[in-house]
């Protein structure tokens, strides 16, 4: 009986899958270019949800600091991308000039790309040297102290940005988008926001499984205090790891703001996002990033599609699906699908 | 341990749990005072200041008190109590005669049955919520219950159905609240009287087998299960009860605004609960209400005194304002308010000649003091890392 009870779970998740499958091959079968569409739309979005959420998780898993502020530097970094992109490249932010012909070139996308990317990850360090290194260990006052943090940015973004949306513009002389015979999609969306995140992704396996840093990084997840007394100054892979973190949060923020847009509110979006990715994933676990990340993109795209059933649509509760996910994935694995015990 | 020997480990802690120390007499002494004031105030003070800030700092302290409890006695710290409170107040304001009509459901039920069915909505919702997320701790919790109040935030964003365009307007109230717009003064008393109702209830609770079973929980999960008791299920109680007394606050803050929004739940409505509760101070459920207070004057009164600094600083940049003082009272003084306080006796009492502030201390030493002081508490394994060294 007790045994039955715990097994409830793991087989509602099974049948739910199932369920879920099933359902998606069949709207599959019938109109395959939309399928495919979806499909892509998800991966891409989950390939923004991961950039983002890796950066999250790599400090979690290193240090045990829950950066509430994360997705305060994801917008802070799209919002400085684009200022760049406007004052630095004339012409280049303004929508309208566009349709007249102006050509945004590859150099005033990516300058700002990797501007945005190095000062939020300088303004990442700044906030761990200075807040946090000193309470180490005290979770939930890091917790707090980074909360914080996102409240003040919150409301200085938008006193310094105003609450318009902005875009970033991407180079014009990329192609609009790729074709596969007479399939479309956007070129940015699959080469530069899901590939780039495939490429981060791979970076990030090499360096934590193949270089001495990642090796320092791993050692210091399992046992802080031994790898400390072994001689390594623990400090510095702190300060390095949470550069890495912050930067990752810049670098998604400017693509973010190139796909979708830059604009109050997409901080906590974006921080959501992040947190679930992680919850369903596993805190600290970059395979559990990339999976939760896909999950909660194709979840979040399916819905926002197919939530139609004959004349009833349901998509307005698409949300609701995000909210089962994650209690599913909590009801069976309390610490997400690759979560360890601290 | 069977449950005869439960039971009665469980009342020989009760027992010592209750001491009738003259300190102990003293607070409750402090505590009339305050009250007897505060039901003098509408007689004392000028009428926006009973009816705008006491009686939104009243409310507010209820929600945040929510999280103080289940943060002090539980060792969760739950950003999910604005979710359950939207919950209770979005499940009233449909249910109940709303009279522009715009948005809502409408159904044109009697004020109090909206009231019950909305704090029973929200009770439910998050019981079941609670079953889930009581068996992740510390920072996992914190993360959890934040996922549930911006999945809620989002949820009534995205049904209209539910929350109309711009909210469900002109929700109406009991009668003998009369209009709350132009007389505060019921609405004021009936915020006192829930916050001294929540604020008993609450004392009372920790006080009984179950919430003595509860501190034990928050100092050491591991133990307690290996003692018999059941650890998920105790969490998800004190969480559920944590609920029931978030959606009074929600309830309240929807008869105080007149209306209920998504934008009153979202996630600068759950920090604005959690900046309460960590001001005023999280090691005592008192600081639920000085949080609020301190909160709602730095609101009230922020517009007028904060000087213009470029674009940094002006007078509607009231979060930067709260956020600094946030930070300030995490960074400087994990206690809040009445940390603050509490130093502050310890190092001018004597030289004033007062009773020295150790005899409260001592007093209370009964009701299971955590092993830190603090917001580091509220985490079990680094209390329990404590312990073992």
């Amino acid at each position: 009986m007790r045994t039955a009870v715990r097994q409830a779970p793991r087989a509602a998740l099974i049948a739910l899958v199932l369920l879920v499958v099933v359902w998606l091959a069949l709207k599959g079968s019938k109109d395959g270019t939309t399928f495919l569409q979806v499909t892509l739309n998800g991966l891409s979005i989950g390939g923004l949800f991961f950039v983002v959420a890796a950066g999250f998780t790599l400090i979690f898993g290193l240090m045990r600091v829950v950066n509430m502020a994360h997705g305060s530097l994801y917008l802070f970094g799209g919002y400085l991308a684009y200022k760049a992109q406007a004052s630095w490249f004339h012409g280049a932010a303004s929508q309208f000039s566009l349709t007249a012909g102006n050509k945004v070139s590859v150099a005033s996308f990516v300058v700002p790309l990797i501007y945005a990317t190095v000062v939020i990850g300088l303004v990442g360090l700044v906030i761990q040297q200075v807040l946090l290194r000193w309470n180490q260990g005290q979770e939930l006052r890091q917790a707090l102290i980074t909360i914080a943090v996102s409240v003040i940015f919150a409301d200085q973004l938008l006193a310094h940005y105003g609450g318009i949306a902005q875009t970033i513009n991407q180079p014009t002389s990329w192609p609009l988008s790729v074709t596969v015979g007479s399939f479309h999609y956007p070129f940015f969306r699959l080469a530069v926001v899901l590939g780039s995140a495939v490429v981060i992704g791979v970076l990030l396996y090499l360096l934590i499984k193949r270089t001495r840093f990642g090796m320092i990084v791993r050692a210091g997840v399992d046992d802080r205090a031994m790898l400390s007394a072994m001689g390594v100054n623990v400090q510095v892979v702190f300060a390095a790891a949470f550069f890495i973190g912050s930067a990752l949060a810049g670098f998604a923020g400017v693509l973010g703001g190139a796909v979708l847009s830059v604009q109050p509110g997409y901080d906590t979006q974006l921080l959501l996002d992040a947190l679930i990715v992680v919850i369903v994933g596993g805190m600290g676990s970059l395979g559990g990033a990339a999976i939760g990340a896909v999950l909660l993109g194709l979840v979040q795209s399916y819905s926002a599609i197919y939530l139609k059933f004959g004349s009833t649509d349901l998509t307005n509760y698409a949300i609701l699906l995000t909210f089962i996910l994650v209690i599913v994935v909590l009801a069976v694995r309390p610490l997400g699908l690759f979560g360890r015990p601290a | 341990m069977s449950a005869a020997a439960r039971i009665g480990a469980a009342g020989a802690a009760l027992r010592r749990a209750r001491p009738t120390t003259p300190a102990a007499a003293g607070g409750w002494a402090v505590l009339a005072v305050i009250g007897v004031l505060l039901l003098l105030a509408p007689a004392i003070g000028p009428n926006v200041w009973v009816s705008q800030v006491l009686t939104q700092a009243l409310w507010l302290g209820i929600a945040a008190v929510s999280l103080t409890f289940l943060s002090r006695y539980g060792g969760m710290i739950s950003l999910g109590q604005v979710a359950i409170y939207g919950i209770a107040g979005f499940a009233m304001a449909n249910v109940v005669h709303t009279i522009n009509s715009e948005g809502g459901l409408n159904l044109g039920w009697t004020p109090w049955l909206g009231v019950l069915f909305g704090i029973a909505v929200a009770v439910f919702i998050a019981f079941l919520y609670g079953a889930v997320a009581s068996r992740s701790y510390g920072i996992y919790f914190l993360m959890t219950t934040l996922a549930l109040s911006l999945l809620v935030f989002y949820f009534f964003g995205q049904v209209t159905q539910l929350s109309g365009f711009g909210g469900v307007r002109d929700v109406s109230h009991p009668g003998f609240l009369g209009d709350t717009l132009t007389n505060g003064t019921p609405l004021f008393y009936v915020c006192l009287g829930a916050s001294a109702g929540v604020y008993l209830l609450l004392r009372y609770v920790v006080r009984t087998p179950f919430g003595i079973a509860l501190q034990g929980i928050r100092d050491d999960p591991p133990r307690m299960a290996s003692l018999g008791y059941n650890v998920p299920l105790h969490r998800t109680l004190a969480f559920t009860l944590g609920a029931f007394v978030a959606s009074i606050a929600g309830i309240l803050s929807v008869w105080y605004n007149t209306q209920i929004a998504p934008g009153n739940i979202g996630i600068g409505q759950t920090l604005a609960v959690l900046i309460v509760a960590v001001i005023g101070g999280l090691s005592r459920l008192e600081g639920a209400w000085i949080g609020a207070l301190a909160y709602t004057l730095i609101e009230w009164y922020s517009r007028s005194w904060t000087p213009t600094v470029g674009n940094w600083l002006g007078p509607g940049q009231f979060n930067t304002i709260i956020g600094i003082v946030f930070l300030l009272i995490v960074l400087l003084s994990p206690d809040g308010l009445i940390g603050i306080w509490q130093r502050l006796r310890t190092r001018v009492g004597p030289l004033l000649g007062g009773s020295p502030p150790a005899a409260p201390e001592a007093g209370r030493a009964e009701e299971a003091e955590p092993k830190q002081t603090g917001v580091s508490t509220a985490d079990g394994s680094s209390s329990s890392e404590v312990q073992e060294a």
